[in-house]
């Protein structure tokens, strides 16, 4: 049986993942996808009729459950400068972000 | 024995009344934590040492100050004859998946290692309002994924009181260790395929997932976020419905959280289970044995000392009045693991694209041409072996072309699930049930080692609580006996959406009847 996943089409998804991998995890990581890909297959065997909707979440969301919107007011944050100093690059209070990668126009 | 042996509820008593001073029981907790955790888990920990396989590892931080402070709060509040909470003086450990305001809060991986909340998680909150004692933070599965605890980034990862050879169950391992071994009286977990049930299983104690909704997921660091269930472990039925009765309810902060009334469950308690439909199913009395390599599964019968302990406890509900429906058909049991595997993956992966190292967390150290391979090193380095599988799974399952055969499909098969349920609990239907009567697990705790890394086995131990998850549905396990290795076995009972009550009751009954059985009486083996 040939793999689902290719090491061609893993390279794709980890560089759609935002990782980089050991080529010995890669393997591993390879390797339990598919195991999970065949257990996944189950699936296929159920006879699904097409009035069988698709189900977001098992518990109805129903208006009588629903705490309704909160009041769009104003509430101060008691503690911005230790919710800010968590953050691992910061200047005059603004959060750094690295260069972004982009093309100058001409 | 020690405070750390009473019940949450008898201690809360004795505290609100003045026989026992809060800052007595949390010096008890302490003593009983220093007696039988070792070491707190931590990144990089090397080799374990003979101590360190014979302790039980539950805590990763320990925040006795803060702990301190709300017992001296208590006695204070005790003595000027101010009016206490429902909890006053009870020391309790709280998963480390939940924010708790100026403590780190990890998820018990390296990406959060370094993050101190900011805020509070709202069944926190409650907790604490009620007049608990916030003993620290213990130990998970990482970011919640697996079933053994095992894959935690902070190490030792918690071992199983009753035999420390053995894993504790997860990922809610550490809150079902702390409670079994007396270290807290009560833990708050979150179940998202039985990462509640299963531990309190394999733990010998009592465990809750609610109805999703029921507890507000307000500070949890999200994994399946149609899933998630914070919830109670607790050594005793009394003191689970206790701690449920304080977190449940609507919360603004969390629009998923049920605003409806939240039933006195300790006032139902005892009601019996005189007339309560209770069923066996087939489907829950046999295990799924996938082949990893073909992908086909084996069927083959429970484990006999687990399929006659759920019988037992069939029985001694009968004697107290229940009416036993056997034979209740549950067709789509079997299509839990494999729908799970293509939603939480989809919903896990969605979850944690935030983890980026700008606003917060882990950022690597290594240098970085922009913000992409910032990105890369990041979340390469500060994420173990199982985010990266849930996130890489996730991407693919609801990729735009491929969406249709998996994503899209599972949500229907959830469908199916949860209408097995529904036709179960139909007040107009043929078995018309109040709750379901199952095992909890496939096997009691299995030794450490022995499955970690084969992610569609670990899986699959959460074959019997996963279908809960995927219908929303609440649902108990309570110890019901020991096996032959004198290990817990567990019993779950399920039951329709927000009947907690009717888990309590049913619950209770089976262990007040059971109340002295030779099983009730063995310690684990940590405390012995």
């Amino acid at each position: 049986m040939t793999d689902e996943i290719t090491p061609e089409l893993f390279e794709h998804l980890v560089d759609l993942a935002a990782f980089a991998f050991y080529p010995t995890e890669a393997e591993y990581l390879r390797k339990e996808l598919n195991n999970q890909l065949k257990a996944i297959h189950l699936l296929e065997a159920v006879p699904l009729d097409s009035n069988i909707p698709p189900a977001s979440h098992g518990v109805p969301y129903t208006a009588q459950i629903r705490s309704g919107l909160r009041e769009d007011t104003w509430e101060p944050c008691d503690n911005p400068d230790e919710i800010l100093a968590q953050a691992p690059q910061i200047e005059d209070r603004y959060i750094i972000v690295p260069d972004i990668p982009h093309t100058e126009l001409e | 024995m020690t405070l750390m042996d009473f019940s949450a509820f008898i201690v809360a008593q004795k505290v609100q009344n003045g026989e026992l001073t809060a800052v007595e029981v949390l010096e008890a907790a302490l003593e009983r934590i220093k007696a039988v955790d070792g070491v707190p888990g931590e990144l990089d920990y090397g080799e374990l040492t003979e101590e360190d396989r014979q302790k039980v590892h539950a805590f990763i931080t320990l925040t006795a100050d803060r702990a301190y402070e709300q017992a001296r709060k208590v006695d204070h509040q005790v003595k000027s004859g101010e009016t206490v909470g429902p909890l006053a003086g009870v020391p309790v450990s709280i998963k480390d998946i939940f924010c708790v305001k100026g403590t780190p809060s990890t998820a018990a991986s390296r990406m959060l290692a370094n993050f101190i909340a900011p805020y509070t998680a709202t069944p926190v909150e409650r907790l604490e309002a009620a007049g608990a004692l916030t003993l620290g933070k213990v130990n998970l599965d990482e970011y919640t994924y697996g079933s053994s605890t095992e894959s935690s980034a902070f190490q030792p990862s918690t071992r199983n009181p009753w035999d420390p050879g053995r894993v504790p169950g997860g990922s809610s391992g550490g809150s079902a260790a702390s409670v079994a071994a007396g270290e807290a009286l009560l833990s708050l977990g979150t179940d998202t395929a039985g990462s509640i049930r299963q531990p309190a299983a394999f733990c010998g104690v009592v465990g809750m997932k609610p109805t999703y909704g029921r507890v507000s997921r307000y500070g949890l660091i999200a994994f399946g976020s149609s899933l998630d269930c914070p919830g109670p472990v607790a050594r005793d039925v009394r003191d689970a419905a206790l701690m449920l009765s304080v977190m449940a309810g609507g919360d603004q902060r969390d629009s998923t959280a049920a605003a409806i009334p939240v039933p006195d469950y300790l006032a139902s308690l005892e009601g019996g289970v005189k007339g309560m439909r209770i069923g066996l199913s087939p489907e829950y009395m046999q295990i799924t044995i996938p082949n990893p390599e073909t992908g086909e599964v084996d069927i083959q019968p429970l484990p006999e000392e687990i399929r006659r302990a759920t019988l037992h406890a069939a029985e001694a509900l009968a004697k107290k009045g229940a009416e036993i429906v056997e034979n209740v058909p549950m067709p789509n049991t079997i299509y839990g693991i494999p729908a799970y595997f293509v939603i939480s993956r989809v919903e896990a992966a969605s979850n944690l694209h935030r983890f980026d190292g700008v606003k917060y967390g882990y950022r690597t150290d290594s240098d970085f041409e922009d913000l992409k391979e910032m990105y890369r090193k990041t979340r390469a380095e500060g994420f173990g072996l199982q985010p990266k599988l849930r996130i890489l799974m996730g991407m693919y399952v609801s990729a735009a072309q491929y969406s249709e055969q998996y994503y899209q499909r599972a949500l229907r098969v959830r469908s199916l699930i949860r209408s097995d349920f529904e036709a179960a609990f139909d007040p107009k239907g043929a078995t018309h049930l109040d709750a379901l009567l199952t095992p909890t697990t496939p096997t009691t705790a299995f030794r450490m080692v022995d499955i970690y890394g084969d992610t569609v086995l670990m899986q699959y131990a959460d074959q019997l609580t996963v279908p809960a998850n995927h219908a929303g549905i609440p649902g108990i396990s309570v110890p019901g006996g020991l096996d032959s290795d004198g290990l817990p076995i567990g019993i779950q009972l399920l039951a329709p959406d927000y009947h907690e009550t009717t888990l309590f009751q049913a619950g209770y009954a089976f262990e007040q009847a059971t109340l002295n059985a030779d099983w009730r009486k063995v310690k684990p083996e940590v405390l012995r």
